[in-house]
């Protein structure tokens, strides 16, 4: 982009209604060439409707979008990446089994003589690479490199088309701390190569530490744009909620009982071909009153813990070892006996694993409690225990809008997992094992959800809580277990270990 | 609203469309609707034909409709009513001598039985060594053909017929037929199909095991958390399409024929298929498309006799056109995202 007067990207009084729900009404958004420009809000609050419009995967009703000061208009991405805007999305959608070039040249492949042309393409990419020091082994299939050198791939993909600006959505969602700066780092080179970056987050840190401005939303309009060097964390939170926000709970330390809510024994989980081990010995106690957090990069074997322990009859789920819950050997029980005892699971993947997406908020509320509970009635639901019930809950944690009928897909996502919690916490939980609890969450429902899991454990149940969120581990655990390819690899007390040492724990120093 | 409109205005779209290629064909569509309403309902014995053909395609309908609803797809529809009519001609054949009324009860139980079983076997399959249903109900279908011709051709022949049939049942098996449909086979198997579709109705929206299948259905992977064994269900829910199937047996043996007669379905259990379709696998939603593709099979009949250019085929063209606009669910989404503009609904 060459150095001119206008904004690189300019919505003007963009809006977008979606049925009776305004997406987005009236948004304004300058952004200036050659910086990092912070979008947060909560989920639902129409960042990514705008950046869709941005890109051109939605059309806007109203309003006009300006690339450096020209007027645009999309039929489809494909424009959008003509006139230089590209976006990095948050599962970077790269082909796995193809090497990194291919994933780079596919869909934009040089043609010489109907053959792909892959030396010149090396040659401009191993260019590009080296000017903005984003080194790729470009002959590994995708799959096998770490996260962090995805994304590079996934960046430079745009750059390779040009884009001269780049929507990150999301970016460090599955990063450790040493990752995450190492990405700001290359962005800043990106910077001051002239190249200007919009940043969709709702980590605050990540606003504060690396843009140079913010745009605040919030219920599909913008609620502030400020200098990044003349805000503070809790007035971000407070714009983006609407009112003010405790950040950061203080949490009493644990007086766990002596007794036992989980343990894990030698569990192992051998994969599929055999040889790869997805779990590798896993050794885990927790008690009565405490949470025990454990932190690790995403797919490190953290989902299959869970799956193991909640299905340890299943041989996909388990090879070896024993669970035992609240005292009893659970290893050869069926799920609903499990969930029998009292455990109540908030899963990892809420979309896929917690709700019934097409189905009214009521029936969601039922998933889990519709046998053997006050709904059951030889057989029979009782519709009308179960909608009383299901208001009161919605009530109390807060889920809007509180409409039963609702599918649970149109909720939010900050609202779809507080249906979870208040669902699971229906069950009185003995045992509580939550994954990724506040993943995609908005501040408000984050205080809120991370308020809950501290209550369930101060009314005396077990808490295992898996989260690749360092805040979260650090201000909730009682004691911090680190996993790394299938393993434990580490395990300290409250306050007795820095965010720096369990991201380098988390990386497998 | 879209549920119930979808559904009628592709009803009208294949219709019309079916009509624009009896024209093509040098007749008159006008003339060909009118030869149709009138085969369907030009009289009680037409009605009551009609009524005839769509009691067994509401109990293969909610056969398909509640295997769907557990996310399975149940192409054995056919060989599952195949062996309900043959169990029930069985216990009818075997035991002539049985009184009314326990003797239809009797036959009602082993033709549902004989469904259940075939049913369950692809549940089963699927749920615990991953076979695909489709392909083991196709297959199913074939080996319960051979295993019913094989049952009335050497074990249960009737030896008054050139036919491959078994012998005539039990006086005291047969069910009551309606008098007022001018010898139209019309028998107490009709009832017994409403009633079914009611059943079918509380079973999966009022019951927990009807949820479950849902469930399981709607998200295998969230069902299995909520601690629901998604195979068992299968099992259960494959189970019940095949006995829901076998009931086909009922009004063919018990209030029809007398007897099992090899080839008496002229395919009703793919056509069960269509009409869980159409009907949205809503009980509800299967009755009336039973009764629509009841009607279709009547009044199309007459078409062989009654125009120069097509025969009754051309009801399976409609058929297949209707179903085709059904569930051209494409064409339905692109004619909603005009008036939303594109995307999805997701923010």
């Amino acid at each position: 982009m060459t150095a001119c007067a206008n904004p690189a990207v300019e919505l003007r009084e963009l809006s977008k209604q979606f049925g009776n729900v305004a997406a987005n009404a009236g948004v304004n958004l300058r952004v200036e060439a050659g910086t990092i420009h912070g979008v947060i809000g909560e989920n639902g609050a129409g960042k990514s409707t705008a950046m869709k419009l941005l890109y051109g995967m939605l059309r806007p009703d109203a309003g006009g979008i300006l690339i450096g000061g020209r007027k645009c208009v999309w039929a489809s991405p494909a424009d959008a990446i003509a006139m230089g805007i590209g976006m990095v999305h948050q599962h970077f959608m790269l082909a796995d089994p193809y090497s990194a070039l291919d994933n780079i040249l596919l869909g934009a492949e040089p043609i010489r003589r109907g053959m792909i042309d892959r030396q010149t393409a090396r040659a401009r990419l191993s260019a590009l690479a080296s000017q903005y020091g984003l080194p790729v082994d470009w002959d590994r299939p995708v799959e096998e490199l770490p996260v962090g050198v995805q994304q590079r791939i996934a960046i430079l993909k745009l750059l390779y088309r040009d884009a001269s600006i780049l929507i990150l959505d999301e970016p460090t969602a599955v990063l450790t701390p040493q990752e995450t700066n190492g990405l700001f780092e290359n962005l800043k080179k990106l910077r001051a190569e002239g190249k200007t970056i919009l940043l969709v987050t709702h980590k605050l840190k990540d606003v504060m530490s690396f843009t140079d401005r913010v745009t605040v939303f919030r219920a599909g309009k913008v609620t502030g744009e400020v200098e990044t060097s003349q805000t503070s964390p809790q007035e971000l939170a407070n714009l983006m909620v609407g009112r003010k926000v405790v950040l950061g709970i203080q949490v009493r330390p644990a007086r766990p009982s002596a007794e036992p809510a989980i343990e894990v024994a030698r569990l192992s989980l051998t994969g599929a071909g055999g040889s790869r081990h997805r779990l590798m010995d896993v050794n885990i106690s927790v008690k009565l009153g405490e949470i025990v957090g454990i932190a690790g990069v995403e797919g490190n074997g953290q989902s299959e813990l869970l799956r193991a322990i909640l299905h340890p009859r299943d041989s996909r789920c388990r090879t070896s070892g024993t669970v035992r819950l609240l005292g009893q050997d659970v290893t050869g029980l069926a799920a609903r006996k499990i969930r029998e005892l009292g455990v109540a699971v908030i899963p990892e993947d809420r979309l896929r694993e917690g709700l019934l997406l097409d189905r009214p908020v009521s029936e969601n509320f039922l998933l889990g409690l519709h046998r053997g509970h006050a709904f059951d009635r030889w057989g029979l639901l009782d519709a009308k225990k179960l909608a009383k019930a299901a208001t009161l809950a919605l009530r109390e944690y807060d889920v809007r809008p509180p409409e039963l009928a609702l599918p649970a897909g149109r909720l939010s996502g900050g609202n779809q997992q507080k249906l979870i919690v208040a669902r699971e916490f229906q069950r009185q939980p003995r045992v509580l094992i939550a994954a990724q609890p506040t993943r995609g969450v908005d501040v408000g429902a984050i205080e809120f959800i991370h308020s809950r899991i501290v209550r369930a454990r101060d009314e005396g149940a077990g808490v295992l809580l898996i989260s690749a969120e360092l805040d979260e581990i650090l201000a909730l655990s009682d004691r911090i277990l680190v996993m790394f390819e299938g393993r434990i690899v580490a395990e300290f007390a409250r306050g007795q270990v820095t965010e720096r040492e369990l991201g380098l724990k988390m990386g497998g120093a | 609203m879209r549920r119930v409109a979808q559904p009628i205005l592709a009803v009208i779209l294949g219709l019309a469309a079916g009509l624009a290629v009896t024209w093509v064909a040098g007749e008159n569509p006008w003339n060909v609707l009118k030869i149709l309403g009138k085969g369907a309902f030009g009289s009680s014995y037409d009605v009551g034909m009609t009524l005839f053909y769509s009691t067994p395609l509401v109990f293969t309908g909610l056969s398909v409709a509640v295997a769907f609803q557990a996310g399975l797809f149940n192409i054995g529809a056919e060989g599952q009513l195949t062996l309900g009519a043959l169990g029930a001609a069985t216990i009818g054949a075997v035991w002539p001598g049985l009184w009314s009324p326990l003797a239809p009860v009797l036959a009602v139980m082993a033709a549902m039985l004989a469904g259940t079983l075939w049913g369950a076997i692809p549940g089963w399959l699927r749920a615990r060594r991953g076979s695909h249903e489709v392909i083991s109900t196709i297959m199913l279908n074939f080996i319960a053909a051979g295993l019913a011709s094989y049952v009335a051709l050497y074990v249960l022949k009737n030896p008054e017929s050139q036919n491959p049939e078994t012998r005539p049942i039990g006086a005291g098996f047969l069910i009551p037929q309606f008098g007022m449909f001018g010898g139209a086979p019309v028998s107490a198997a009709l009832p017994l199909a409403i009633l079914t579709a009611i059943a079918v109705w509380i079973l999966m929206w009022r019951t927990v095991l009807g949820f479950e299948i849902r469930a399981v259905g709607q998200s295998e992977s969230a069902a299995r958390t909520a601690g629901i064994d998604p195979g068992k269900i299968r099992i259960i829910a494959m189970a019940l399409a095949g006995g829901l199937a076998g009931l086909v047996g009922v009004g063919e043996v018990l209030g029809n024929a007398g007897k099992f007669r090899v080839g008496f379905s002229p395919e009703y259990g793919f056509m069960g298929i269509a009409v869980a379709l159409l009907g949205r696998n809503q009980p509800a939603g299967v009755v009336a498309a039973a009764l629509l593709f009841g009607a279709l099979h009547k009044g199309t009949a007459d078409l062989d006799l009654e125009t120069e250019h097509v025969t009754r085929e051309v009801s399976l063209v409609m058929q297949s056109l209707i179903i085709l606009s059904v569930s051209a669910d494409g064409i339905w989404t692109w004619l909603g995202r005009r008036r939303q503009g594109v995307g999805s609904l997701e923010r």
